[in-house]
This record gives C-alpha cells, sequence and structure tokens, in this order.
C-alpha cells in the first residue's frame, strides 16, 4: 500500500503535467501576454516609442502607478478593496510640505511626520475593519471621501488656497529630492528615482507573498478567512499589516510628488484608486481574493504606463485613453478566469 | 501492580445548556488510544454540541471531562489542540486555492533563518507533506495542486493526514462521509482506520449506522441531547444499532404504516440482498 517506491512512481506520473500547464497555471500569465502585445503594438504603429526618451517616460509613468499596485495588489489577494489608497498619496504629500513648511524649516521632519500619519490612516482603515467587520468597500469608501474633503480643506485654512506654500528652499530638500525625485542618464534613457522604488518593492512584495509565512497568511485570509482563522492564523492582524503596506508605499509616492514639484495641489489622487486595482486585476489578482501576484501588478502597471504614453506618442486623442483600458480590463478578468478554471480542472 | 492507562478521553455526566435550552443531558463517551468510538444520532441529538465540548469550543456546565485521566475545562479550541485532540470539521478548514502542501502547513509553516531573513522552508514542507500523506495511504499526484482540485475524499483524508502530522492524539470528525458518495466514503473509512491503526483514539460523529459499523469499536447513541444507548461492538448487531438508531418501535411503527399504504413490499428485508 505504502512505500518509497510510491514517491517516485508519483513523480512519473507528474511528468505529463507539462511546463505549458504549470505556466498557465501562472497568475500573471495573462499579463505578460498582454504587455508583450501592447509593446509590440506601440513599437511598430509609432516611430518615437523604442528611443531611450520615450521609453524613459514609459518607464516613468507606470513606476508612478506601480509603487501603489503593488500594496493594492496583496490588499486584494488578501480579500479587500482601499478605495482610499489614490488620495492617501496626496494626503501624504500635504502633510509633508504643511508640517515642514509651518513647524520647522527642515524638510526631513515633514517626511517624518507624515509617514506617521500616513500608517495611522493605513492603520484607522485595517482596524475599523477587523474590529466592525464591515465591508472593506464602505470602510475604505468612507476613508476616501474623508480624505477627499480634509485634503481640500485643511490646505485651503492653512494656505488660503489650493496648493501648498514652495519649500525648494528648505534645508534637507536635496537629499530628499534626491532620494524620492531624483533620476540618472544612461546611454540617453533616464531612470527616474521611482522605478527604482518601484522594482524594489515587487521584489521585496514577491518574497514576502511566495517565500514566507506572511504571504502564506494573506493567500489564506483572503481565500477562506473562516478556514485561516481555525488553523490558527491571525486574519485581523494579516489584514491590518496588508492596510498599513498600502499607506507605506502611499508615504513613498506622496513624497516623490512633493519633492518633484516642490509644492502639491491638494485635488489630486482622486480616481488613481481605481488605476491601481485595475492594475491588479489586469496582472492576475482575483476580485474575490486568494489569488494574485506581485509581478503581475508590476506588468499592469506597465501596460498602463505603455498605454497612456503610447497613445500619445501615436498622436492620436488621449481620450481614447480610458476606453482602451477598460476594454483592457475586461480582456484581462475573462482571461484570468478561463486561465484559473483550466489551471484548476485541466 | 499497576493500573491500566485512563483513557484517552472520558467524559461523563456530561451536561450543556444554551440559555433555557437543555442541549445535552448526562452524557457519557471514552474513547481509548487505537480505538474508534462512533456518535450516531439524527439531526439535533446533540451531536454537533458534544463535539463542540470536546474541541474546546464551548465548556460544559455540569459532568466531568477528563483527558488521559487529568479533569480539565477547556475554553479554545488551541487548549483542546495544545493537548493533542484534532478536530477534522464538515468543512475541513483548507483554503480551496492554496497548494495542498500550503493547506497541509497553513497555520504551522516550516521556517528557515530568522528575523527578518526567516522564511518558509517550501523543499522540506513538500517532501513532509507527500510522506506524511503516503504514511496514510495517499497517493497525490502532485502536492503543488490546488486542493480544490481534489475529490472530496481526498480532501478529508488530506485534512486527517493534517491532524495525525500535527501530532493528534485524538482525532474528532464530524461527519467525514455525509457529503460523499459510497465509494469515496469506502476511501475515507479506510484512511479513519488507518489513523486508528497509528494509535490514535478516534470520535466519529455520523448518523450513518453502515459507516459507523465497519469501524467502530464502541457506539454512542444520542437522542434529543441524551444518551439513548451505549454499546461496544460485541453487544450489538448491525441491525440492532440501525433500529435502535431510527428509533426501534417508531421504525416498526412507520413501517406498519407504509406497508398498509402499500409504498414498500410486504417484506423490506428480502427485496434488498442479492440471492448469490
Amino acid at each position: 500500500m505504502s512505500g518509497p517506491d510510491l514517491l517516485s512512481a508519483g513523480d512519473e506520473r507528474l511528468a505529463p503535467r507539462s511546463a505549458v500547464r504549470r505556466l498557465m497555471a501562472r497568475p500573471e500569465l495573462g499579463a505578460l501576454v498582454g504587455a508583450v502585445a501592447v509593446f509590440l503594438f506601440f513599437a511598430v504603429v509609432t516611430s518615437t516609442f523604442l528611443t531611450p526618451g520615450a521609453l524613459g517616460t514609459v518607464l516613468y509613468s507606470a513606476s508612478t502607478i506601480g509603487i501603489m499596485a503593488v500594496p493594492v495588489a496583496l490588499l486584494m489577494i488578501g480579500g479587500e478593496f482601499d478605495l482610499s489608497a489614490g488620495v492617501l498619496v496626496t494626503t501624504a504629500a500635504l502633510a509633508s510640505s504643511m508640517v515642514s513648511y509651518q513647524f520647522t524649516a527642515v524638510t526631513w521632519v515633514g517626511v517624518g511626520v507624515s509617514l506617521v500619519v500616513t500608517l495611522g490612516i493605513g492603520l484607522f482603515n485595517g482596524w475599523v475593519l477587523t474590529r466592525t467587520r464591515l465591508p472593506s468597500f464602505i470602510v475604505t469608501l468612507g476613508t476616501f471621501l474623508m480624505l477627499t474633503g480634509a485634503n481640500l480643506g485643511v490646505t485651503q485654512l492653512v494656505d488660503g488656497t489650493v496648493a501648498t506654500k514652495s519649500i525648494a528652499d528648505m534645508q534637507g530638500y536635496r537629499s530628499c529630492a534626491w532620494l524620492f525625485a531624483g533620476s540618472f542618464t544612461v546611454g540617453g534613457l533616464t531612470v527616474r528615482a521611482t522605478v527604482w522604488w518601484w522594482l524594489g518593492l515587487v521584489l521585496v512584495a514577491g518574497w514576502l507573498l511566495l517565500r514566507t509565512r506572511f504571504g502564506n497568511w494573506v493567500f489564506a485570509v483572503g481565500g477562506d478567512a473562516d478556514a485561516a482563522r481555525a488553523v490558527g492564523v491571525p486574519v485581523g492582524r494579516t489584514k491590518i499589516a496588508l492596510y498599513l503596506g498600502v499607506a507605506l508605499c502611499a508615504w513613498i509616492l506622496g513624497q516623490h510628488l512633493l519633492f518633484s514639484f516642490d509644492t502639491v495641489q491638494s485635488g489630486e489622487g482622486v480616481g488613481n484608486e481605481l488605476i491601481y486595482i485595475v492594475a491588479a486585476v489586469i496582472g492576475g489578482c482575483l476580485i474575490t481574493g486568494g489569488y494574485g501576484s506581485a509581478a503581475g501588478s508590476a506588468l499592469g502597471a506597465a501596460i498602463f504606463g505603455m498605454t497612456s504614453k503610447g497613445i500619445v506618442y501615436a498622436q492620436w486623442d488621449p481620450d481614447w485613453f480610458k476606453f482602451f483600458l477598460g476594454a483592457m480590463l475586461l480582456l484581462a478578468t475573462l482571461l484570468n478566469s478561463w486561465v484559473r478554471r483550466r489551471a484548476e480542472h485541466g | 501492580m499497576t493500573a491500566p492507562p485512563p483513557p484517552l478521553l472520558e467524559l461523563s455526566g456530561i451536561g450543556k445548556n444554551y440559555g433555557s435550552v437543555l442541549a445535552l443531558r448526562d452524557v457519557g463517551l471514552v474513547v481509548e488510544a487505537g480505538s474508534i468510538s462512533c456518535v450516531l444520532g439524527d439531526n439535533g441529538a446533540g451531536k454537533s454540541t458534544l463535539i463542540k465540548v470536546v474541541a474546546g469550543l464551548h465548556a460544559h456546565d455540569t459532568g466531568s471531562y477528563r483527558i488521559s485521566g487529568e479533569e480539565v475545562h477547556l475554553s479554545s479550541p488551541r487548549q483542546a489542540l495544545d493537548r493533542g485532540i484534532a478536530t477534522v470539521y464538515q468543512d475541513l478548514a483548507v483554503v480551496p486555492l492554496m497548494p495542498v502542501w500550503r493547506n497541509f502547513f497553513l497555520g504551522s509553516e516550516l521556517q528557515r533563518g530568522r528575523g527578518p531573513t526567516a522564511r518558509l522552508d517550501v523543499a522540506a514542507m513538500r517532501a513532509t507533506t507527500r510522506e506524511a500523506l503516503l504514511r496514510m495511504g495517499i497517493d497525490l499526484r502532485d502536492v503543488d495542486q490546488p486542493i480544490g482540485t481534489l475529490s472530496g475524499g481526498e480532501r478529508q483524508c488530506t485534512a486527517i493526514a493534517r491532524a495525525v502530522h500535527f501530532g493528534a492524539k485524538v482525532l474528532v470528525l464530524d461527519e467525514p462521509t455525509a457529503a460523499l458518495g459510497v465509494k469515496q466514503s469506502g476511501v475515507v473509512l479506510k484512511y479513519v482506520a488507518a489513523a486508528r491503526d497509528q494509535g490514535l483514539g478516534v470520535v466519529l460523529i455520523t448518523h450513518n449506522p453502515h459507516h459507523a459499523y465497519l469501524v467502530g469499536d464502541r457506539f454512542l447513541l444520542l437522542k434529543r441531547g441524551r444518551m439513548a444507548g451505549s454499546h461496544t461492538r460485541a453487544e450489538i448487531t448491525l441491525e440492532q444499532l440501525t433500529a435502535e438508531m431510527a428509533g426501534g418501535s417508531e421504525l416498526a411503527e412507520l413501517s406498519h404504516e407504509l406497508r398498509r399504504a402499500g409504498v414498500v413490499p410486504a417484506d423490506p428485508g428480502e427485496g434488498t440482498e442479492p440471492t448469490t
């Protein structure tokens, strides 16, 4: 009945499950195919897409979405949404700018206070969610509206206009700008700091998801929270940690916004939360949780970057961008569900 | 002169109230190592309440609960687990989209390294999962496949193997065959027997006397929260068990009524057995 010989027999039966099948089972497959297709498409129809200047712009555009798509994807795998992610970026930038301007003349203080404020809001989201057991759609819709109002209201109150005052002449501005908004050029290709942040986040998130106990818990709380609780997974703490991840990345992107322009428009960020979610879904995240990948979210963000800039290079009306995106989202979701069904029951 | 070791589990005179509802009254249950105790009863007989008391989900109100001779008053499933009592519920507590090996170790993951470099020991977990399943006689094609792709019987067996692997001394199975077909039920019962042969004490909750009699050593019948019968295998036949389970005299009355109405043939015992 049993014995070591069965082990090898089991392995032999494995051979027919081909490498193709394993590839099909990866969540980011659809996004990879889509990214390659979009890249080839714009490389062919435009003459400028493959120039270093254009590629640098595309990379930058992808990175500003990708930095947030990574934690939003992890949160979706954990079974929750964060509709406040877009305006939270603006809140992080505003907090940093105002604290620096009003209380000190050192930008690093503002950057530090902003981190505390942003993480506090993430903690609030996660804590309210786990304590009240309300759906995350409602909880974060609430914080989304509150933050949207507070961003405008507080800026109006403090600065009297819709934008913050310039902090460009403050101590520490140059080092902050280097860290969050710097760039360097190799062979005509300008790589902005956000690209490094983005790649770093994707690598860390991928490692966390697939190779740590925390990652195992993220898949479990999104896949079946009750089952996870029954075997001793701390469901509440895992979800709170995921909201803190979103807040941390919102802080990074917020500092980038501030230090690349030295002032912040308080109405920015509204609508971006949906772009992050779409990037995560195109990257293979299941809307119901329990399935997805960090690399997929990066591919989703890359598709966004290539499309938004490619349409400009192709000299089309940029209004078509959203249309294209909607079609992309539908296609990706269909492809994902088809691939998953094949992988599960093929 | 030493006394024989106390049974793994010994419940006597157990009572449990939910407000004014008496869910259990004066129920006793003994589970010995290497034996299977079956708890039989219809819906609402108190099987779930008994399982919750044993698993530590609810504390009992009256009576005594001894684990290996030691009187306990459990107030959480963790306490039961720490004493070696593992419960496999009907929904199995598995995450369908996750691979078999990730499910097997969920909540008790093996790690390498310390602090920020702590990471999953994937190779060890894969190998251990395959070995633990093989030891139970379950030969899986691929421990990387999502557990949702396994059949109901395979999932049940994996959940049992998980409990055995993590050092359970007593295995509590809540209706393991309820949602399964005939063949799959047989497979699951085989693994229940395999767990018993490894020296575990098993509590098998079921409403199917046929399944219980195939593997059981003791039978506890519950009815409306009370013990309606407690037998060892030597004391009772399958027919008696079935009759008692279905309510003895009530069953005789029912079959009489059905016969009068012409719903069943004159002697229902005759037609069901093949005559070879």
